[in-house]
Parts: C-alpha cells; structure tokens; sequence
C-alpha cells in the first residue's frame, strides 16, 4: 500500500524531500562522531574536507582500555545468554503451547508478569540475591537474573500453537518421543523465529549497561558497554576524538552486522514486535 | 482430532513431563522477578539493616520519609514529564517514518537504514555521541547556533533544558525501532482499501485520518506500553550525560532508586521506591488490559 497520491506530483517530490531530510538528520549526530574519530584532534569541529584522515584515535584508544578483554567478556556473556535462554525458552515454551496440565494457566500468567517487571527494575533486590549466593563480579551474576525470559517463552508458544498437530502425530506414529517430536518438529519449523528473537536478544545484552554496571567491579567481568563509560567519563580526561573512536569500536560489532543483515534483522525485529 | 496423542498429552504422566518441561524457566524467573517484588514489599516496612542495628518493622515510616523526600517528587515529576514527552513525538516519528518508508520513495533503503540505526547502538555509546553534540565548545549544536550569535551555551549542565536534551536522545534512539512495527502493520492493510477510498474521490489526508490511522490503533497501543515501559526502564544514558544533575534536574525515578541504594545504601527506601516504580508498571499493565478490550471494536 503507498500513500503516494500518482497525480500529485509536487506532493510526491515533498514527500521525497522530507524524508530524506528527516533521514540525514538522523544520522547527523552519527556521521559527526565518524568524522571526528577519522580526524587528528586538531581539527575537532573545523569541518575542513581536506583535513587529513587517521587511524590513531583507534589506535591510542585501543592501547589506553582493555577493550579486548571487555570485548571477550561481552561475547562470552551474550553467546551463554543466548544458549541458555535458547534452551530453558523451548523447552517452556513447548510445556506451554502443547501439555495440559494442572495450574497451566496460572503459571503461564505468572510467567508474564517479566514483560512488565523486567529484572532492569529490581537491581537492589536482586543485587541482594546475587551476593547471598557469593556471585558478585561474575560473568553468570551478570547473566542469571535474564537466563529465562517471558518474551521468549510467549514468542515461541505462539510459534508452536501455531504448527499443525498433523506433523506431532506423524512423527509420535514413527515413534519419535516428546522430546524427539520437539526436536524433529517444532524446532525446526520455528528457525525464522529463533533468528528473530536471537538477534533481538543479542542486540539486547550486547547493549545492557544498568545490572551489569551494579554487578561488576573489575576487568575480568566487564562488558564492553560498562568499559565504554568508564573510559569515556569526563574525568579521565580523555580526547573526544579518541572518545569517538572507542564509542564507534564498542558498537562497531554490532553496527557492521546489522549492515551486513540490514534486511533479516529488520524482518526479525518486526516478526519479534507483531506476535 | 485423533483421540490417542491428546490423550498422552494429558495423563498423569505427561502432567509430569510437562512440569519438568517448565521447571527450569519457572525457578528463574521466581527467584530473580517474582520473589523480588514480594521481598521489595517486605522491606519497604523494615529499617535498613546497619552493622551495630539489626533492621526492625518501621511500618510506614519509610513511606512517610519518601513523602515528604524532595528529590522522589523531582524525579517522579522529571520522569512524568520525560514519558508524556518523549513516548507521543516519537510514536508520530515512528508513524511518520514508516509512511514515508512504506511508499514509492527514491532510495527507500537507505532512508530506512538511517532511520533504524540509532536502535542497534547501544544507549551508552548514543549517549557519548550526544554527549559531544551538546558540547558547549565543539559540539554541532553550538556551531549551528554560532551566527545566531548563542554561544557557549552548557545544555546538558542548566537546569532547564537538560531534561530536554535526554529527551531528544531518547526520542532520537528509540522511533526508529517504533517505525518497525507501523512498517509490518501498514504492510498488512489491504490495497483495495486505498482503491476504494480513490475512487470515492477522498485526498490522502482524509485517507490516513479516516482509514489507515484508525486501523494503526492496535499498533499504536502496543508501541505505546512499550514506550511507556521504556520511560521508566532506561536510564543508561543519564549515567553518562548529566548523572541525574544540575541539581537533580535529571533524576528519574530509576536512577534515583540507583543512588539510594547503592550510593547511599539505603536498602528500605531503595525498596520503598521500587515500590512506586512497581505500582506505575502495573497501573500500566491495567490500562493496557482495559484498551486491548476496547480495541476490538476496530477488528
């Protein structure tokens, strides 16, 4: 469906004109951190276009932070998120959609209560619980109270609700058991899903900065977003040129994939969002 | 239906099986969402345990406290006034966007991509870049105001446009991911809609009032929650932009729970004000129930 009238031609070249200029707004203060972490420091807020481009900002920035370490905490975490909610979700979400048992219902209600109640909010709470397990500055710390997720398990509830039983009972008729039929069935046919909510999710952890800033308190369990704001606090003292180019390598990762899969991780988004 | 499969996945044995299935996920979530509310409630009646004082039922004294705590007012008021903003302009963003996006327009790809790129980033490096937008000495902001002659001017550090420039960012980071879902809704509303109301001679104003806004609620109201949600859940970027200042003239309600507990250490009224915290997010979960009822009479 388009909203562009065919016969208004002058409306058409507003239009156009308006969203690209709504466009290049959007990414001004991008392009603006670009520019400044490609330049020497000298020309901070001199926009010469023959001023001469540089590496060094990434360079010193790289050598000034343990980013490498941050970076591989951040992997580590989000790659056991992932895994682990992966599995824990399913197997839910499985119990939920296709066994009747006594209080489903009730459980799966109480299962939604995270949708509104993120862990984001009871930091002090959980913080306490954390510490009363002896977990304080651990990657798992970081990564428990998010390891079982309401929007995962309602995502591929509605996913499996939605596989005919047909395909169940062709593969129990072949002697597959309950947890084969999930196997062979239903996780496969819901691969579009599990890229959606994956990407979803990695993109979520990847730039989680509250729980695991609380969490942490040193090197070895730092992810990459609480090392940026450290580095990059007013009283370190630090160029904003190299500011720029730490903040670009922090959310380069991510950046360059979401180029690379601009379209899947727009489809993913909107598939998450809909059901 | 064939009788034999729904009977194995109801007997006894499956009820079994099934429990197992959810147990993993179910003890999670209890121990680090359902049992924190409940202890959240618990200590918002007792004092904070010190070394040399055990902590005590206080009843409401933590309450009372809170009542009359400035700063709780300040960043109840600073966050109403940071969701009623923010959470409208870039819901019409969104829309906006996502009308354009849907079109016949000239390099729709890249327009979408630049709309959608604030989402992937995280909110600590949006805030660094923003951060240095506002800079009074070599931000952009103030080298466009330069032959206004407004210069120097310290947005993030005076008390009365601070609160705005988190909001900008806030609207800046988050209508882009909002576009997506408006992008999948207008994909769903039938071309023969658009035919219909061409040939009844109505303009493409009337259309989007009379026909692709009122099919866009259900839309609108789940972004809504989400928004709203977001409101009073994201507070990253304030960490790096302001710290809640000048004054506490960023303080949200979240961030103020922050520095109560873990600047101050004061677990009771960090709990007491998680309690407020909760009460907003189920007053909204309320008022979503209440819309998803009235929302039918659009489907």
């Amino acid at each position: 469906m388009s909203l562009i009238n065919h016969d208004n031609a002058a409306g058409e070249w507003l239009e156009t004109v308006a969203a690209w200029t709504l466009g290049l707004l959007w990414l001004l203060p991008l392009l603006f951190a670009v520019w400044t972490a490609f330049h020497p420091s000298a020309y901070i807020a001199t926009f010469d276009l023959f001023a001469p481009l540089t590496l060094e900002n990434f360079v010193t920035a790289w050598k000034a932070a343990p980013f490498a370490r941050y970076l591989l905490n951040t992997v580590v975490l989000v790659t056991g998120i992932l895994i682990v909610q992966f599995i824990l979700c399913t197997l839910a979400a499985f119990a939920f959609a296709r066994f009747d048992f006594a209080g489903r219902d009730i459980l799966f209600a109480l299962v939604l209560v995270q949708l509104m109640v993120s862990p984001d909010i009871l930091i002090l709470e959980n913080y306490i619980t954390i510490r009363s397990l002896g977990l304080v500055d651990t990657l798992p710390a970081i990564a428990l109270p998010y390891l079982a997720s309401a929007f995962g398990i309602f995502l591929l509830r509605q996913t499996f609700k939605s596989i005919p039983k047909d395909f169940e009972e062709a593969a129990r008729i072949e002697g597959c058991s309950t947890l084969g039929v999930l196997w062979r069935v239903y996780i496969p046919l819901g691969k579009p899903i599990y890229l959606a909510y994956g990407l979803v999710l990695v993109s979520f952890h990847w730039n989680n900065y509250l729980w695991p800033l609380i969490i942490t308190n040193s090197v070895s369990t730092r992810p990459l977003t609480v090392g940026l704001a450290i580095f990059a606090s007013p009283d370190q003292g630090i160029d904003w040129s190299v500011i720029c180019a730490a903040t670009l390598m922090t959310s380069g990762p991510l950046l360059i994939a979401f180029l690379l899969f601009q379209r899947q991780f727009v489809q993913s988004f909107m598939r998450a969002g809909v059901r | 239906m064939p009788a034999l499969p729904l009977r194995m996945m109801t007997g006894s044995r499956n009820s079994l099986h099934a429990w197992l299935l959810v147990l993993p996920a179910c003890v999670l979530l209890a121990a680090f969402t359902h049992i924190p509310i409940v202890t959240t409630f618990i200590h918002s009646f007792y004092s904070t345990p010190r070394p040399r004082r055990p902590s005590r039922f206080v009843g409401l004294d933590n309450y009372e406290a809170m009542l009359s705590d400035p700063i709780f007012w300040k960043a109840l008021w600073n966050n109403a006034i940071y969701a009623l903003t923010s959470v409208p302009i870039s819901i019409a963003l969104a829309m906006l966007m996502a009308l354009f996006v849907n079109g016949k327009l000239r390099g729709k790809g890249f327009v979408r991509l630049a709309y959608f790129t604030p989402t992937v980033l995280p909110m600590i490096a949006v805030a660094n870049i923003w951060l240095f937008f506002y800079n009074p000495q070599y931000g952009l902001i103030d080298q466009l105001l330069k032959p206004f002659g407004i210069v120097g001017v310290n947005w993030l550090g005076t008390q009365s446009t601070a609160l705005w420039c988190l909001i900008v960012v806030a609207v800046w980071k988050e209508a882009g991911f909002f576009m997506i879902f408006y992008l999948a809704a207008l994909q769903n509303i039938s071309p023969d809609l658009r035919e219909a109301a061409a040939i009844e001679g109505a303009s493409r104003w009337t259309f989007f009032w009379r026909v692709v806004f009122p099919l866009l609620m259900p839309t609108t109201l789940f972004v809504m929650v989400n928004a709203v949600i977001n409101a009073f859940r994201l507070v990253d970027h304030i960490f790096v932009m302001t710290g809640g200042g000048p004054d506490n003239s960023t303080s949200v309600l979240l961030f103020h729970i922050y520095t109560v507990g873990f600047r101050f250490f004061d677990q009771a009224y960090a709990a007491t004000l998680t309690m407020v915290l909760l009460a907003i997010l189920a007053l909204i979960a309320i008022g979503q129930f209440v819309l998803t009822d009235k929302r039918v009479h659009y489907e």
